[in-house]
């Protein structure tokens, strides 16, 4: 348990234009962990993943992959430095049809899912590779969004909200994707607030309120922390 | 696109100074006759007011409008037949210059208000393309040639506008005559609706304005005054030929526009002062215009989008603000 | 000798033929204006200003180094393409973010910048530009004789249109160039090197125009006034097409040049107008644009 982190954040700021959103985040996942990031509506959880992405610009701190400095690298650099990103509103293209979208992120190192294993994976994204992107009915656009970066061979992927919205069915069958690829071996941070969905398979949460870091327990806390969790969930 | 200008109506000190300014400013018109060439200054003038037309409808509802040299060509073509074939008295030939060129500005007006942005400024200068194309085949502006040797006449049938001081008066007058109707306009009620369609489109027509009449309704008034400052120049240098309604004179006031800063009242005069100025100063040398013309808006795009007068005003905000 | 409409067949065929040369380039131009604007939504007013360049290049590489028009259709795309990666990466890179119109200021003021300067070294006056031997001569089509040079032009323009459309429709970099276009940051998350992207996108635009300006130097004259009144009508093509669909502004260009010369046929005085006025209509009925979507 006292290997370095693989992806390590201290004293994360950032600011959309003026507003200052994340105020000193810290956060550390090391390799093959899965981490939950629990928060309320507007806790600054997306804020976090597009920081550590670099989609967000204006950041002060320390975000390390692996001891790589990622703050310095440009947007494109931080993919090719082993992340892959799964947004909250799935970013499918419309102007692609599946098998295009699939294909689009670049691979960033040996070792991701070939297409056959990821068809195996999602038979639904198969049977509709040649249809419009944005066709797909919300779980399966969920579905492509997540298949599209087990293909580049990163080793950490950041899903934001995976489950939100879907049926559950899907979630299910979502569940059972994540499941695997831990058996895999790759690193997830997750942002969820269904938190029985999150319990299956996170080894660790974070709790978010206002932008910070305020709490964090190991996964088999969750239930006897349920009653703290409701109050800063609100839910 | 443009830059704040109601900040000196919120800045009481500023604004004595301003009047004082502006009075010193007619003062100097008054008397710049008497220093430079008459013939100068009545072309500054015109252009001056040509690029105020057209900075209200760029710098205060937000449109690009790539084909202004219609309506300031196409009413010198009016106002020159008007003075020379039907022999009308001069303020009627440029009235009536300006009045064609808010019809013209009504349907071009029409056409165009139905994309907005980019589109808009490119369908306005294919229009306009349009109309240089017609004015070159209908006989009434004799192609190539131009009308030629239009009589500048007696001003209401008295005062001679022969006499080089009396029509740099004239031209004067009718400068400030059009400053001023700007200046009320953009600080009317109407003005406010457009300054609020140019901030944001959406929320003025959820407001429940009816967006596209604003617009055309600047849009008729920015070409009747281009048109008014076509006229005049038709009357002053006796001629209304194909250059003015071409495209590059679409591009000379934008960028005497641009360079001066874009929504500021005074921006266009000082930037149609120094583009007349260069282009005079060029004529002696073999340095092509076209060429230095291109320099200077690709100097402004990349360095100074405020424009001169945009920057001043800029930094003087900061200091009054103490912004760092 | 057999009239259509009251026209003789030869007569009409033959503005047909000229309408679809130009339409030719007319699809040629607004495609690359089209490519350009979908991603770096840049009006490139310096297109025709790029195509001139083209010309000019095959013309100089002729007469000061005596390449001939094959190796310029190669030579002048990628001497422009490169200036206009230079463009793009010293001028247009600064100007993502701010309001598009500056885009279209610069564009236009690089526009003048380079044909005054052609205009200052060459005059306003055209230079002749021989057809390659291997494509001078007609043929007989039985009812009427065309220029082999013109029949290259139209064959050539479409090979080069269909190319396109292919390479944006079929390939990789063609999706990440429609991906980019709905959504470039979420593209540069992915480690796709969009700055790169719109650097090359650009450059290819403007090689498009170039090896459009080499094919037309041999029809017009080779002169620096040649870009600018073209792409203006180009703009009107542009907004009847719509340019949401590459392919719309492929087709809307041949259609409209082939209007344009029938227009010379039966109303020979409209037809410098005839491609505005269809656009003022166009405006009136659908203001998207026949192909485009509303924004
Ligand atoms: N584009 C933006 N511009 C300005 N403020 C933003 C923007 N996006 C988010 N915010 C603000 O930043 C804060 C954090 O938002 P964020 O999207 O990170 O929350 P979240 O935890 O992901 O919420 P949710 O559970 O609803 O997805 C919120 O107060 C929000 O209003
Ligand atoms: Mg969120």
């Amino acid at each position: 348990m006292s290997s370095a982190p693989l992806l390590e954040v201290r004293g994360l700021n950032a600011w959309y234009g003026e507003s200052h959103v994340l105020h000193g985040v810290d956060l550390d996942i090391r390799e093959g962990e899965t981490v939950t990031l629990l928060g309320r509506n507007g806790a600054g959880k997306t804020t976090t993943l597009r920081a550590i992405m670099g989609i967000l610009r204006r950041r002060e701190g320390v975000i390390r992959l692996r001891g790589q400095d990622l703050l310095r690298l440009p947007l494109h650099k931080v993919a090719q430095a082993g992340i892959g990103y799964v947004p909250e509103e799935r970013g499918i293209f419309a102007s692609l049809n599946v098998s295009e979208n699939l294909m689009l992120p670049p691979t960033v190192s040996e070792g991701g899912m070939s297409v056959e294993e990821i068809y195996n994976l999602f038979p639904n994204l198969h049977e509709r590779r040649s249809s419009q992107g944005t066709k797909l009915s919300g779980g399966e656009q969920q579905m492509l969004a997540i298949a599209r970066v087990l293909r580049t061979g990163a080793r950490i992927i950041l899903l934001d909200e995976p489950t939100e919205g879907l049926a559950p069915v899907i979630v299910q069958r979502i569940g059972d994707v994540l499941v695997a690829l831990k058996k895999r071996g790759m690193t997830i941070l997750l942002v969820e607030q269904n938190f029985r969905f999150a319990k299956k398979v996170a080894d660790r949460f974070y709790l978010m309120e206002d932008g910070r870091m305020v709490n964090s327990f190991p996964g088999h806390e969750l239930d006897a922390r349920m009653d703290e969790l409701h109050e800063v969930l609100g839910v | 696109m443009a830059v704040g200008t109601q900040y000196l109506a919120e800045q009481p000190k500023l604004r004595t100074t301003s009047m004082v300014l502006g009075a010193a400013a007619i003062a100097g018109m008054l008397a710049a006759p008497f220093f430079f060439y008459p013939v100068m200054l009545m072309s500054v003038l015109c252009f001056a007011l040509f690029a105020c037309a057209f900075n209200l409808l760029i710098g205060y509802v937000g449109l690009l409008s790539f084909g202004h040299a219609a309506f300031f060509g196409g009413a010198a073509y009016v106002t020159a037949h008007a003075a020379k074939v039907w022999g009308l008295e001069p303020l009627t030939s440029i009235l009536l210059g300006a009045a064609g060129a808010a019809v013209m500005g009504l349907i071009i007006g029409f056409v165009a208000i139905r994309r907005q942005g980019i589109y808009f400024a490119m369908i306005t200068l294919a229009l306009s393309q349009m109309f240089a194309f017609i004015c070159l085949q209908v006989p009434f502006t004799h192609g190539e040639d131009g009308i030629q040797g239009v009589p500048r006449g007696y001003l209401l049938g008295l005062i001679d506008l022969n006499q080089p001081l009396t029509m740099y008066y004239v031209t004067l007058a009718i400068f400030l005559f059009g400053f001023f109707a700007i200046w009320r306009i953009v600080n009317s009620p109407f003005g406010n609706i457009l300054k609020a369609i140019r901030e944001n489109e959406r929320r003025a027509v959820s407001l429940g304005y009816r967006v596209d009449r604003y617009k055309l309704g600047a849009f008729v008034m920015s070409a009747a005054l281009a048109g008014l400052a076509g006229g005049t120049k038709a009357i002053v240098f006796q001629f209304a030929t194909l250059t003015d309604v071409q495209w590059q004179m679409s591009g000379e006031v934008i960028l005497m526009t641009l360079l001066g800063g874009i929504g500021t009242m005074i921006g266009p005069i000082v930037g149609a002062g120094l583009v007349i100025a260069l282009q005079n100063y060029l004529a002696a040398s073999n340095f092509p215009v076209t060429v230095l013309i291109g320099i200077i808006f690709v100097i402004c795009v990349l360095l100074f989008r405020r424009g001169i007068v945009g920057e001043i005003l800029e930094l003087m905000r900061r200091k009054t603000k103490g912004v760092s | 000798m057999s009239t259509i409409f009251g026209i003789p067949t030869p007569a009409l065929f033959g503005q047909v033929l000229i309408g679809l040369i130009n339409g030719s380039f007319y699809a040629m131009l607004s495609l690359g204006l089209a490519v350009i604007f979908g991603l770096l939504r840049v009006i490139n007013f310096a297109h025709g200003a790029q195509y001139m360049l083209g010309a000019f290049a095959a013309y100089l590489l002729l007469n000061y180094l005596g390449i001939g028009y094959w190796p310029a259709l190669i030579l002048a795309p990628l001497i422009v393409g490169a200036i206009a990666v230079v463009i793009e990466r010293t001028m247009l890179s600064r100007l993502y973010g701010v309001d598009p119109l500056y885009g279209l200021l610069l564009t236009f003021g690089l526009a003048l910048i380079l044909e005054g300067a052609f205009r200052h070294w060459f005059g306003a006056a055209g230079q002749p530009y021989a057809a390659p031997p291997q494509l001078t001569g007609a043929v007989n089509l039985g009812f009427m004789f065309m220029p082999i040079y013109r029949g290259w032009v139209v064959i050539a323009s479409l090979v080069i249109c269909l190319g396109t459309w292919l390479l944006i429709e079929k390939t990789r970099l063609g999706a990440y160039l429609r991906a980019a276009t709905e959504n470039a940051t979420l593209v540069q998350a992915f480690g796709v090197n969009v700055p790169l992207l719109l650097t090359l996108t650009y450059g290819l635009g403007a090689a498009l125009a170039a090896l459009a300006g080499v094919l037309a130097a041999p029809i017009y004259q080779v002169s620096p006034l040649m870009g600018t009144n073209l792409i203006i009508i180009v703009f009107a093509v542009v907004v009847v097409g719509g340019m949401g669909s590459i392919l719309g502004a492929i087709v809307t260009g041949y259609v409209l040049g082939i209007l344009e010369g029938l227009t010379k046929v039966f109303y020979p005085e409209a037809s410098s107008i005839v491609i505005f006025v269809i656009m003022a209509i166009v405006l009136l009925v659908r203001p998207a644009g026949l192909f485009g979507r509303e924004e």
